[in-house]
């Protein structure tokens, strides 16, 4: 091995990517602005449901239960209307998710101590929406019984369990401070194992590897030139995006940032190691960039826990899901930054990650030197 | 290629020696082919299987300060609850960290010292409920769980009291019974197969025509289109009509396995989910295209391609994060994601089974973009090959 030989690579592979002009601000530029973008956009906060309110009553009573939907800040009445029959209608048309009827005499029946019934429709088919705007509505309406009750009961409290909810690790309980750094990987693993892949079909498909192959560089000198820009590259990534992160979205890293610094370094061996190899089975760039998004990126999105917890998936994917380097940087990365894990914390997952990385890489490697022998 | 330009005036569009010639190509590229075929379905039947927002087979700890006859039993109804996998119960307050910072347990019941002495009295007796906030989606449904046990226990204890103040039988003043709609069972499935669908197509169509143009390029094979009579409006839909026929039959096998293996039926009509996905199918191929008369290099192809599709359409399309959430400036860029209005489409007919009424505004958008994209990268064509 020659450092001159590997010196001088390093200097073309530079020349080439910064003559790229419109591959540089993809590859720094692009990270930042879906960073922050997605980091807004990734939420899971269910706020301002849209209701469409049909109050067959008007009295006081019904009235203070629309204005407690609304001062919950969870509803939003979008559309109120007296005629029943057209209720469906707004489901069927997207107009609203959710449609509350309340019925005639529904004053006189709370006045009058007899159950008083409310009718409410949802759309379904936003499912999570549903199921958790049902939940603020039991909640709010339950509330609004006890309030009842009490007057009933003169002022006087009947007991019962209050409680009192403390959110860990985020408090107030939003979602974006669980997707952030979900997405710091996500960016992370596309742009250094694209790349990868990338540039050595490129060489291949042009033909220029050829040219390369009779000069007296040596295969390792090779893989080490082809490698090295994009390692820097994606550590650039990494510091913009975390920095992007602690300082715009007041995320801090609780955990130890070098434990994190390393434990990324591990995972960038896998993410160059899968790219590498993407390029050892394809013949065309078209390929690479086929089996590189079907087989690695879209895989890695679903099973690895970025949006979807992996304790409900059936057992067979939840096995499938070990084998998939970025669960368990994702896990380190969520347990770092959120909970400030330190490393005899997250040890099980730093050696799966080194091991699946030093495979994957030496793997690769050794395949590729043999496609150039 | 070598065809004469016809003689007759009338303009002709020679588009079938093009796809013909784009056809070829594909076909004896055999792993492309293959990809493209199959991929779509068993993306589906994985990703199916994973997609999914149910909290089930979580874990809970109660930590049982006051440890009474009556706080047991309270406890109890958490060991007894079905909608946890396990339940720890919990002997100091280090044991607490522990289970929740290593993710054993989602959340975990505090039971205080004052608790059986509170409600044997009548008074309100506080329960402290810590959970792992990191995935605040998770914690949220898991205190839903959590609090519709409480809530059941506390409506005894009022009732209780209610009736030694000497009152009758207690009832709850307001009766709310939610009537759930096009997804009784709240499915995830249900609502994020359509969703997939979208996803997929996006992908696969953006992702396998951004090269199209470029690799002519980067191969000089562009010369000898150059040098045929053919026009760009002609190439751009010789390149696509391939891709689409492609694209729809995987449209196809995705909608068969949604039946087969999780039960999404098709409620609306056939002829509008056809015509809907075609003409995503046309703007999304048109967009990849752009993407490959924009882009110098496959590589910068590729990585355009990668960045407008992947994570916007998985993200502000509202396959998964609901678009109302967002905020304004955010929602204003989703209107630039024509997978939102595929979705809307997509899920008013297969779930609601609902006819054109309930997307018309989303479908003339749809087609607005297809219009964009085709003539935006015929425009681009045209300059290039000048």
């Amino acid at each position: 091995m020659s450092t001159q030989r590997i010196i001088a690579l390093l200097k073309k592979e530079f020349g080439q990517l910064f003559k790229d002009k419109k591959l540089l601000p993809l590859v720094f530029v692009a990270p930042v602005i879906q960073l922050v973008i997605l980091g807004y956009a990734a939420s899971f906060d269910i706020r301002n449901i849209s209701v469409a309110l049909c109050d067959l009553d008007k009295t006081a009573e019904s009235r203070e239960l629309a204005e407690k939907l609304v001062t919950s800040g969870y509803f939003t009445i979008e559309y109120a209307t007296d005629d029943y029959g057209t209720i469906a209608s707004y489901l069927d048309d997207n107009k609203v998710q959710m449609a509350v009827v309340i019925p005639h005499r529904f004053g006189d029946m709370i006045v009058g101590r007899q159950p008083a019934k409310i009718q409410v429709l949802v759309d379904g088919s936003e499912g999570n929406t549903a199921a958790i705007g049902v939940s603020y509505l039991n909640q709010i309406v339950g509330q609004y019984s006890t309030q009842i009750l009490t007057e009933v009961n003169g002022g006087r409290s009947f007991g019962g369990i209050n409680t009192e909810v403390r959110a860990w690790y985020n408090p107030e309980l939003k979602s974006r401070v669980y997707m952030v750094p979900a997405m710091l990987v996500m960016i992370l693993l596309i742009t250094t194992m694209n790349l990868t892949a990338m540039a050595v079909v490129r060489e291949k498909e042009i033909g220029t590897l050829e040219q390369i192959m009779v000069t007296p560089i040596h295969p390792w000198e090779l893989i080490i030139g082809k490698l090295v820009p994009f390692i820097i590259i994606g550590a650039i990534d990494v510091s913009v995006v975390l920095v992007v992160m602690v300082f715009w979205f007041d995320i801090p890293i609780v955990g130890s940032l070098p434990l994190l610094i390393g434990l990324t370094g591990f995972f960038l061996l896998t993410t160059m190691g899968l790219g590498l190899f993407v390029s050892t089975i394809s013949h065309t760039q078209q390929q690479a960039m086929m089996v590189s998004q079907f087989f690695i990126l879209q895989p890695m999105m679903y099973v690895s826990g970025f949006a979807f917890p992996i304790d409900n998936m059936p057992r067979l994917l939840q096995g499938i899901s070990w084998l998939i380097p970025m669960r368990h940087f994702l896990f380190i990365v969520r347990s770092l930054i959120l909970k400030g894990a330190g490393i005899g914390d997250l040890w099980l997952q730093s050696v799966l990650l080194l091991g699946m990385g030093v495979c994957v890489l030496g793997a690769s490697i050794l395949r590729f030197r043999k496609k150039l022998d | 290629m070598k065809r004469q330009r016809p003689v007759y005036r009338i303009p002709k569009l020679n588009v079938i020696p093009i796809a013909r010639k784009e056809f070829r190509q594909i076909r004896r590229d055999r792993r492309a082919l293959g990809l493209l075929l199959l991929i779509p379905a068993m993306m589906l039947v994985m990703f199916g299987y994973a997609l999914n927002f149910d909290v089930k087979h979580s874990a809970l700890g109660v930590y049982d300060e006051d440890n009474t006859k009556t706080s047991r039993d309270f406890a109890n109804l958490f060991f007894n609850s079905e909608y946890f996998d396990h339940t720890y119960q919990l002997h100091d307050s280090r044991e607490m960290d522990d289970l929740l910072d290593d993710g054993t347990v989602l959340g975990v019941v505090v039971v205080p010292t004052d608790f059986s002495e509170n409600i044997t009295s009548g008074s309100e007796a506080p329960v402290q409920i810590v959970v792992d906030g990191a995935n605040a989606n998770t914690a949220t449904t898991v205190l839903g769980y959590i609090n519709a046990i409480i809530q059941q226990y506390s409506s005894n204890v009022m009732a209780k009291t209610f009736s030694r103040l000497g009152g009758q039988e207690i009832q709850m003043p307001i009766d709310l019974r939610p009537r759930i709609w096009y997804n009784p069972e709240l499915r995830s499935a249900k609502f994020l197969v359509p969703g997939l669908i979208a996803f997929i197509l996006t992908i696969a169509a953006v992702v396998s025509t951004s090269l199209a143009v470029v690799r002519e390029w980067e191969m000089g094979t562009v010369e000898q289109i150059i040098v045929s009579p053919a026009k760009p409006v002609e190439l751009i839909l010789g390149k696509t009509i391939p891709y689409t026929i492609i694209a729809l039959i995987s449209t196809v096998t995705i909608l068969l396995a949604g039946y087969v293996l999780f039960d999404v039926a098709i409620k609306g009509s056939f002829l509008w989910l056809f015509i809907v996905t075609f003409v995503f199918l046309v703007g999304s191929l048109g967009l990849g295209l752009l993407i490959s008369t924009v882009a110098g290099t496959q590589q910068v192809a590729f990585m355009i391609a990668v960045i407008a599709t992947m994570l916007p359409t998985f993200i502000l399309s509202g396959f998964v994060f609901p678009i109302r959430n967002m905020p304004p400036i955010i929602q204003a860029v989703t209107y630039l994601i024509p997978a939102r209005y595929f979705l809307v489409a997509l899920r008013s007919i297969i779930l609601k089974g609902v006819g054109p009424s309930a997307f018309w505004d989303q479908f003339l958008l749809l087609s607005a973009f297809a219009t964009l994209t085709l003539a935006a990268s015929s425009i681009r064509l045209r300059k290039l090959l000048q």
